[in-house]
């Protein structure tokens, strides 16, 4: 009885911990080795080395997947973080109705990327969105068709990823300027410092954390962008949009690489954990130290 | 936390600043709202009206034809189906696997913070480091260990994976939520002789309602939203709503009805939508207990 007492613990953590380790760990470690094999439509075991690492970065597809991560996730990262900051210092100006506008700036985060997808894809679209209305109301040389042009297409993702997180982003920050010492505020209002002053010099450094915290989250989404590409541009026009995630999908289920698709996937890995394990670790420690 | 009230940092400014606060908020009031006015406004017109007319107007002629086709008759993939069925088969996806992960999330919680043993850091670093891993890292393998179980295609095999995929936020909210729990009460139970379950059940789960309503809402979310599982595993029978709307949207076959497309963007969104109206507050703990650590 006290044996059993004394094992149950570890009997309970035992099933979850079996399933991320067959899910997670030995699956990741498949996937590692299918990308050193000579994998087509199906998994095969042939060992082919770095071969498809050298292919994978001698595709057009695969240089434009990063190049769109590149853009994509720099402008996605900075825009929601400084329109999150932007907000929530406005909404933390002892705003009336706050607590109404608060939610209406949050909701997005709720749907799902493939229903923002579908309304901003429709919203976009030259045939039927904003560009007709503004040619409905007279301004008939209005143009907007990024959505249908190669050379802009990555930039309607960043508008509707952009409208999907910025509010979450702002509740982040939102959460962190209420942790402000109020007395530090007051001091420095003493001393005679403007408002934009004691926010640029104290109260935003003050925020690094957020700042952090908001990069990692952002970043991550970013890497793993999938189900708004589909639902908005469906990789194209073209694979002008092509990112990692649908690069991963098209080569090792569509096209038949699977060698290649697995080393895409590994980069994408190695890419979220090298943002990730870095956080964590530090994160971790300071909570051991508190 | 971001519920609590206005602080003193507003810095008093003149009533022309504060005009210009209230003008851009409202600005941003219009920018989150749009997407949605627009989904709802178009699903209830008439096609032509769409086409003919203008995105951004109400209505002229009102109907819900739209609607009714969307939920129960429109062509998804080769079935006139609607997305009725999809609908089913997400609630028969997502309510065994937000119950199961959050139970076991509960269990592991607890066991990490108030049993612990040689190793159990290692044990939870493992299960955090699952939360952040592109999932396409396990496209692969998923489809072929799902094949060997004879779970290709099915419900149960996507409950399994988003199990998999959850387990490790779970646990990670529970733990924290636990870390916190007086070790004290569970110590002086032991001595009393209650047993291992009669703790957690008695004296954990009791206060553990703040915690389970953040891990319900963040997992339904996460899995009543998932698109790259359901496109990877599902099958015939087992197609989530996301899914089948994503089919709905992008078919290439026919006349592109954009009223259809919206209600059925609505109807995908209307569950986390109403999570989030009921419990906003929650569901804003969760995202925050996912970002910030420690």
């Amino acid at each position: 009885m006290n044996h059993l007492q004394q094992w149950l613990p570890r009997l309970v953590l035992a099933p979850s911990f079996f399933v991320i380790l067959v899910f997670v760990y030995a699956f990741i470690l498949y996937t590692g080795y299918l990308s050193f094999t000579d994998s087509r439509m199906l998994p095969s075991y042939g060992w082919v080395g770095f071969e498809n690492y050298t292919k994978l970065f001698s595709l057009r597809h695969w240089n434009t997947a990063l190049v769109n991560l590149a853009i994509f996730g720099v402008l996605y990262i900075v825009i929601c973080s400084a329109l999150g900051l932007l907000l929530a210092i406005l909404l933390d100006q002892k705003i009336r109705g706050e607590g109404f506008i608060r939610p209406i700036y949050l909701y997005p985060m709720a749907l799902s990327f493939i229903v923002t997808g579908t309304a901003w894809k429709w919203f976009l679209d030259p045939g039927i969105g904003i560009e007709n209305t503004f040619h409905n109301l007279g301004w008939t040389s209005f143009h907007f068709d990024w959505i249908k042009d190669r050379n802009y297409a990555i930039y309607t993702v960043v508008i509707a990823a952009v409208w999907q997180s910025s509010g979450f982003v702002m509740a982040m920050f939102l959460a962190g300027l209420r942790g402000v010492d109020n007395e530090i505020i007051k001091a420095a209002q003493i001393d005679g410092a403007s408002p934009v002053r004691i926010y640029r010099k104290i109260i935003i450094p003050m925020m690094r954390p957020v700042f952090l915290s908001a990069f990692v989250v952002l970043a991550h989404l970013a890497i793993k962008a999938y189900d708004l590409v589909i639902a908005l541009t469906g990789g194209g026009p073209g694979r002008a949009t092509e990112v990692p995630a649908t690069f991963m999908y098209s080569y090792t289920f569509t096209r038949n690489q699977m060698g290649v698709g697995a080393s895409s996937a590994i980069i994408m890995m190695i890419m979220v954990f090298s943002i990730i394990i870095p956080y964590l670790y530090s994160e971790l420690k300071s909570g051991d130290n508190q | 936390m971001t519920r609590a009230i206005s602080q003193d940092n507003a810095v008093s400014s003149s009533r022309m600043t504060r005009a210009l606060i209230y003008a851009v908020l409202l600005v941003f009031i219009f920018y989150y709202l749009l997407p949605l006015y627009v989904m709802v406004a178009n699903s209830f017109k008439p096609l032509d009206e769409i086409r003919g007319g203008d995105l951004m107007a109400l209505p002229k002629d009102w109907t819900i034809a739209p609607w009714a086709s969307a939920w129960s008759s429109a062509q998804i993939g080769v079935e006139p189906t609607g997305l009725k069925p999809y609908f089913i088969n997400s609630i028969l996806i997502v309510v065994p696997a937000v119950t199961l992960s959050t139970i076991f999330g509960a269990l592991n919680g607890y066991v990490l913070t108030k049993w612990r043993f040689k190793g159990d850091g290692l044990v939870f670093g493992m299960m955090l480091l699952s939360c952040f891993i592109p999932f396409q890292i396990v496209l692969i393998p998923g489809a072929k260990v799902l094949g060997f179980l004879g779970l290709a295609g099915t419900i149960e095999g996507l409950v399994l994976i988003h199990f998999a995929a959850g387990i490790g936020f779970s646990t990670l909210f529970f733990r924290n939520y636990y870390a916190a729990f007086p070790t004290e009460l569970v110590k002086a139970a032991q001595i009393d002789g209650a047993t291992f379950f009669q703790i957690f059940w008695r004296i954990l789960l009791p206060s553990s309602a703040p915690i389970i309503v953040v891990t319900v809402i963040w997992q339904f979310t996460n899995q009543w939203n998932d698109f790259l599982f359901g496109a990877s595993f599902s099958g015939f029978g087992s197609t989530p709503m996301t899914v089948a709307l994503n089919n709905l949207v992008n078919s290439s076959t026919g006349v592109k009805e954009y009223n259809v497309h919206f209600a059925g963007a609505i109807l995908a969104a209307l569950p986390t939508l109403l999570v989030y109206i009921v419990a906003g507050k929650y569901f804003v703990r969760g995202l925050m207990a996912g970002a910030v650590k420690g």
